[in-house]
């Protein structure tokens, strides 16, 4: 993908023009809040007039030069690359300096709801405390390491497709608004979040990179890693650049495999037990896969879950026994386990 | 009246161990309103992510198997499950943008006989009641309103995230402010309960490797549907179905309060509305008893 073409699209706002108002009636409700001063958030409402031009960093700045001069944000290049104006607009997270806000509107209403990108991070106003982002982005090593000869011969080269596999998740600003919307990173604070990831990524498939195994042995870490990763697709959603980083966490997950890094526990034995299932029955075989994830041993936990199916009639009985050979088989089942056998690369 | 829609029905694992309610209720709504479904019986598991957490270019190769046999139809294939529908529509997007990876997966496809081309939809059961049946349609057919209820409509993430897998065939919702369930909701006479979390994760996917992330998500939007006054949940996604539905007990413990609360999965709640029979809907099935739904007299 071309960066070019893309901050072409974001700044184009020709098809907006043959087609919007000039400008739109919004009420800013906005968040507000001096950690020094303040017991309590609250929220301020600002009208303005929008025009279709308007970013939303435009409207921060309107309300700080023409409402109220002590309302604080982080700004800086104005041009999508400095990844200071992250906020979140109605709970979309937002990078204010590309966005449109007329665009906003069409998706909200007339009003926009301007909040931090984590309230309960917030020092002043959209500003908040970045510092747990910070450290969890160093701590996967977010450069290349390498035994750098001080007096090379000739360039460290890279092809065009080895500079391909990383060309976009290189594109990351450190923003923080995949960091903020993920909502491991609010219920649990070990996980390194989806921008760590992608740093980790970036910089492990980089052939002049010498820290990849290392990188793939602490992303691979229960709590902290890429298994902890609920599949929400927030952050897909949230990267003002496009990088989705879940994308690049599946990717973490299966070089655990190709690398031989991953470990077999609980999430590893899930992932591969997939393949159990479906090379028997072609489907999932519910009962056997939470069996085969969590050892026998593991069952204890799951047995008042378990009891509870049985009397909803949620597990079912083959020849009177439950959990055993219940489970539907596909049509053709011999296709499927043909394909796993020619197709499958990776083992646990 | 026939509707003339003919889908290919790909019914996904849960609907037919843990969900069976999930099925009938859905083949009892397609027949009260004339869609003819056909059920892929040669599918196989999408891999849930999970498979593509392992091996994502076998999950390819499975997934594309799937769709081929909706295109041998000719129809558009229909899931009911947002991680079926997620995991064929990222097989599919995959596929039709990249004629290089198409070529591989074709390349073993070509060993059992089948081709994958790109002519059939993926979308799910939801968006085909609303964008192609129509919910005006869906309205003349209720015979038992829900006016009673506040049904607060989860959506769960694999039917809005991301967006751009969405936007052609598969409702195209705004993933920050969804409406699709809130109008089917309303078009069967229910009160559409808005919360703050109908958007959000319900922490399925994790429930064996990190238990309490799982139980805070889940107990996160189901204490705030409640808080909303909400009598019952609906939801398109029978993981997220299965997440609240049996786990409210340890999500309760983990939360600190009672969490009590009826979750339909997206059919069932159409299948109350149009009269099914109650052996159709299935509401038995269920962990939490949601029995006292079913109209008074035939319950």
């Amino acid at each position: 993908m071309s960066t070019q073409t893309e901050e072409y699209e974001v700044f184009n706002t020709d098809e907006i023009a043959s087609t919007k108002p000039d400008s739109v009636k919004v009420t800013l409700k906005t968040f507000r809040f001096n950690a020094e001063t303040d017991y309590l958030p609250y929220y301020k409402l600002y009208e303005m007039e929008v025009g279709k031009d308007e970013l939303v960093l435009d409207l921060l700045n309107r309300i700080k030069w023409e409402h109220d001069g002590s309302f604080s944000y982080r700004r800086s290049c104005r041009h999508g690359i400095c990844g200071a104006c992250g906020i979140k607009v109605n709970g979309k997270a937002t990078l204010a300096c590309k966005q449109n806000a007329l665009e906003l509107v069409e998706l909200f209403g007339n009003e926009l709801i301007i909040e931090p990108q984590s309230k309960k991070r917030a020092v002043k106003d959209m500003i908040i405390d970045k510092k747990d982002f910070w450290d969890k982005h160093a701590e996967v090593k977010p450069y290349v390491v390498a035994e750098i000869d001080p007096h090379p011969e000739h360039e460290t080269k890279q092809s065009i497709e080895e500079f391909n596999k990383f060309l976009d998740s290189d594109l990351c600003i450190q923003c923080g608004n995949c960091h903020y919307a993920c909502p491991v990173v609010e219920v649990n604070e070990d996980y390194l979040g989806p921008a760590a990831f992608n740093a980790a990524y970036r910089f492990t498939v980089d052939t002049r990179d010498e820290a990849g195994e290392e990188r793939l042995q602490l992303t691979a870490q229960m709590g902290q890693g890429v298994w902890d990763c609920v599949k929400c697709f927030e952050c897909a959603e949230a990267c003002p650049k496009e990088i989705n980083p879940i994308e690049k966490i599946t990717k973490l997950h299966n070089m655990q495999f190709e690398q031989g890094v991953a470990v077999s526990n609980v999430a590893t034995r899930h992932a591969e037990g997939f393949v159990r299932s479906i090379k028997k029955h072609g489907f999932l075989d519910e009962a056997d896969i939470v069996i085969y994830s969590e050892g026998y041993l593991g069952m204890y936990k799951h047995l008042k879950t378990a009891i509870k199916m049985l009397k909803a009639g949620k597990i079912h009985f083959s020849d009177s026994l439950p959990f055993v050979d219940n489970v539907p088989k596909s049509k053709n089942l011999d296709e499927i386990q043909k394909l796993i056998e020619i197709s499958m690369t990776n083992k646990l | 009246m026939m509707s003339n829609l003919k889908y290919a029905l790909f019914t996904g694992c849960t609907a037919k161990q843990s969900t069976p309610e999930l099925l009938s209720s859905t083949l009892a709504v397609a027949e009260k309103l004339g869609i003819e479904i056909t059920i892929l019986e040669e599918a196989s598991c999408c891999g849930a992510s999970h498979l593509q957490d392992f091996d994502e270019f076998l999950a390819h190769v499975l997934n594309a198997r799937n769709i081929c046999y909706a295109e041998k139809l000719g129809m558009t294939m229909i899931t009911i499950c947002n991680t079926c529908q997620l995991n064929s529509a990222m097989t599919k997007h995959a596929l039709d943008t990249n004629p290089e990876l198409k070529a591989r997966v074709n390349e073993k496809l070509a060993e059992v006989g089948l081709e994958y081309k790109g002519t059939s939809e993926v979308k799910h059961f939801l968006y085909c009641l609303i964008d192609e049946y129509g919910l005006d349609n869906i309205k003349d057919k209720v015979k038992v309103p829900l006016s009673q209820f506040n049904i607060a409509p989860f959506y769960g993430c694999h039917n809005i995230r991301p967006s751009e897998l969405h936007h052609d065939a598969n409702g195209g919702e705004n993933p920050y402010n969804p409406t699709s369930l809130d109008q089917l909701i309303e078009a069967l006479e229910g009160r559409p309960v808005d919360y703050d979390h109908k958007n959000k994760c319900c922490g399925f996917h994790v429930e064996l490797q990190a238990n309490h992330t799982s139980e805070v998500l889940a107990g996160n939007a189901m204490v705030d549907a409640i808080d909303n006054n909400a009598d019952l949940m609906v939801t398109p996604c029978p993981l997220c179905h299965l997440k609240m539905d049996t786990y409210q007990d340890d999500i309760g413990h983990v939360i600190g309060r009672d969490v009590e609360l009826p979750v339909l999965h997206m059919p069932q709640m159409v299948a109350l509305a149009l009269g099914c029979t109650e052996e159709e809907i299935g509401l038995n099935f269920h962990v939490q008893k949601a029995t006292h739904l079913y109209p008074a007299e035939t319950a």
